[in-house]
């Protein structure tokens, strides 16, 4: 693994949000991302969310780097998808800001006061930040292709052929290119959420959100979509996903961050965490869900 | 592993006899017979009954179903199906965005018009709506509190027999479709807006491309329901004198003493739209059904040329066997 030098300490480095414990800091290390990736960016500082009376993210704080794969783990209700979910403002923050590239996501500055962005300019906000679902929400009237073309078709105004074009590329990508004209429902579980992932990819996304993506999945069916998730680790666009496949965590991850109750509770390289978790509360969720078999 | 000990006997059982030879043999539904038997009589004699009656008089029904002043009637019922048709679930539709918005004085106007137009009667609308002149002399279109008026005419002028039905079903007809264009919209998956808007779409093609689609599965069946009620409900713009088909047949029996073979008229032609519009909702159905079955069923056409071809092509060979 290899430092990126040019980066900047502070952009790596979630802080802590004010009171939580200063050892509950969370590093995020540049990690193995290519020396290609200059964006996606993603900085999430001191966010704060409430359902009604229940706080569900209580300041968080974490950046992760362009074409950085960080992957979210901790038991629900902690606050992930959340979090995730923040992050294309498909939830309002009610504290705190996230930053891609340095722009604002949602909000613009005027004054001293940040601004909710129309409606408009969040959706062009939301084209370069793909999102794949746990149940998958493929459209279920359109094909594999259809589902793939439309938001380039509709949102990016590109040409029919083009898109066409494309997205058989990005089905081919995910191993479904005979399959273009099915229907969702006409497709398994694992090959409906790679043609959730072909989606995603269509708008060429900065950053990609995978929201438990093989939760909904029969066991069997989890690797073909981990596969892909693994082969666009390396592609240079930033991911962040959110599981509960912790030996996929390990293998393709270059930060792991451990949610618990609104609150990163700690982060860092898998293989650190994994083997030497800091906090006690990490340490009895991972004796919880990995297996005694699972040993770094 | 199952608790009880294999039988003792195992060994000395004799061997399971080879039914393979055997042939299949369905059960027997004798009841099912007679049930079959049983109606197909009743129909018969109804048929029998339809045929020979004299006093149904065929013959005047012939003569009147396609007679000029009939076919004129039957147009106007069309054109007031249509016209308030297309308006009625034009505004239902507008109406059930209302009631889903997040304003609450829109939801509560969208509910209130539902409420008071779906509890009176329509007879009681259609009058109203001819007689608005008796409560309103003039209608005017102006800055409402000043004396700007852009236009200003007679109610009596404006609202002739046409307009009041057309009126009077448009908006009894809204009020309908409006609770079932919102049924469908329910019914569609929050996932669906969530992921469509988390690509960017604008707001608009999510209503029409992605949420409109899955929601006409729910929508049409009721909304045939819908227009058939309303091609037979034209027929009670009678009150107003209107001449659509039923008020029609009602003049000519008045002149003839017909009244049971010209009531035969209006009610065929009524079945006959119901039936063209029965087609129409099938293969509608069956369109927005892409996707929401794992494969289509097929048309009646399909089917019957499947059957030809396998049954007719294959039962040479089924007596050569």
């Amino acid at each position: 693994m290899s430092i990126i030098a040019a980066r900047k300490e502070s952009t790596t480095t979630a802080t802590p949000a004010a009171g939580t414990p200063a050892e509950a800091a969370a590093h995020v290390s540049a990690g193995t991302a290519p020396a290609a990736a200059t964006r996606g960016q993603v900085d999430i500082t001191n966010v704060r969310k409430s359902f009604g009376a229940t706080e569900v993210l209580k300041g968080v704080t974490l950046s992760v780097p362009p074409g950085g794969v960080a992957v979210i783990v901790g038991p629900s209700g902690s606050g992930k998808s959340t979090l995730l979910r923040t992050i294309n403002h498909l939830e309002k923050v009610d504290g705190g800001y996230i930053t891609i590239d340095g722009e604002l996501v949602g909000y613009e500055v005027r004054g001293n006061k940040l601004h909710e962005l129309r409606e408009k300019d969040i959706l062009k906000q939301r084209t370069n930040i793909g999102m794949v679902f746990q149940s998958f929400n493929l459209f279920p009237h359109l094909t594999a292709l259809e589902n793939v073309i439309e938001a380039p078709i509709v949102a990016q105004k590109r040409s029919k052929t083009e898109a066409r074009k494309r997205g058989l590329e990005l089905l081919d990508r995910v191993g479904l290119k005979d399959r273009a004209d099915a229907y969702p429902r006409q497709l398994s579980g694992g090959q409906q959420q790679r043609v959730a992932i072909a989606r995603a990819l269509a708008l060429d996304p900065k950053i990609l959100l995978f929201d438990e993506p093989t939760s909904a999945l029969d066991p069997e069916l989890v690797n073909e979509v981990l596969d892909v998730i693994r082969e666009l680790a390396t592609s240079g666009t930033t991911l962040i996903v959110v599981t509960h496949e912790m030996g996929f965590a390990r293998d393709v991850a270059d930060t792991v961050v451990f949610m618990d109750d609104g609150l990163i509770v700690e982060s860092g390289k898998p293989q650190d965490i994994f083997a030497n978790p800091r906090e006690e509360r990490t340490r009895s969720f991972f004796s919880k869900v990995i297996e005694p078999a699972f040993n770094i | 592993m199952s608790a009880i000990a294999p039988p003792a006997t195992a060994d000395t059982a004799p061997p399971t006899p080879d039914y393979s030879e055997y042939k299949l043999v369905p059960a027997r539904h004798p009841w099912r017979w007679v049930g079959t038997v049983v109606v197909a009589a009743g129909v018969a004699a109804i048929a029998w009954s339809l045929v020979t009656n004299p006093r149904w008089e065929w013959g005047v029904v012939a003569q009147w179903f396609t007679a000029q002043s009939v076919v004129n009637g039957l147009i106007e019922t069309l054109k007031l199906t249509a016209i308030s048709g297309v308006l009625g679930f034009v505004l239902g539709f507008i109406l059930a965005l209302m009631r889903l918005s997040a304003s609450p004085l829109l939801v509560s106007v969208s509910w209130t018009f539902s409420w008071i137009f779906r509890s009176t009667p329509l007879l009681v609308q259609l009058l109203l709506w001819y007689n608005l002149g008796y409560l309103y002399e003039k209608i005017s279109l102006g800055i409402p509190f000043t004396d700007v008026r852009f236009f200003e005419a007679q109610t009596t002028t404006l609202i002739s027999q046409f307009a009041a039905a057309v009126l009077g079903l448009t908006l009894n007809q809204a009020a309908y479709s409006a609770e079932i264009i919102r049924g469908g919209i329910l019914s569609v998956d929050q996932g669906q807006l969530e992921a469509a808007s988390a690509l960017g779409i604008p707001a608009w093609q999510r209503s029409t491309r992605i949420v409109l689609p899955q929601a006409m599965r729910a929508i049409l069946p009721n909304a045939f329901n819908e227009i058939i009620g309303l091609v037979k409900g034209t027929s009670i713009v009678y009150v107003l004198a209107y001449s659509e088909l039923f008020y029609t047949v009602q003049v000519i029996y008045n002149r003839t003493q017909q009244v049971l073979p010209l009531l035969l008229v209006a009610t065929l032609w009524y079945v006959v739209i119901t039936s063209v519009l029965s087609v129409f909702q099938y293969y509608i159905e069956r369109h927005f059904s892409k996707g929401a079955v794992r494969n289509l069923p097929l048309t009646p056409l399909q089917k019957a040329r499947k059957f030809f071809a396998t049954h007719v092509a294959a039962s040479p060979t089924k007596d050569a066997r």
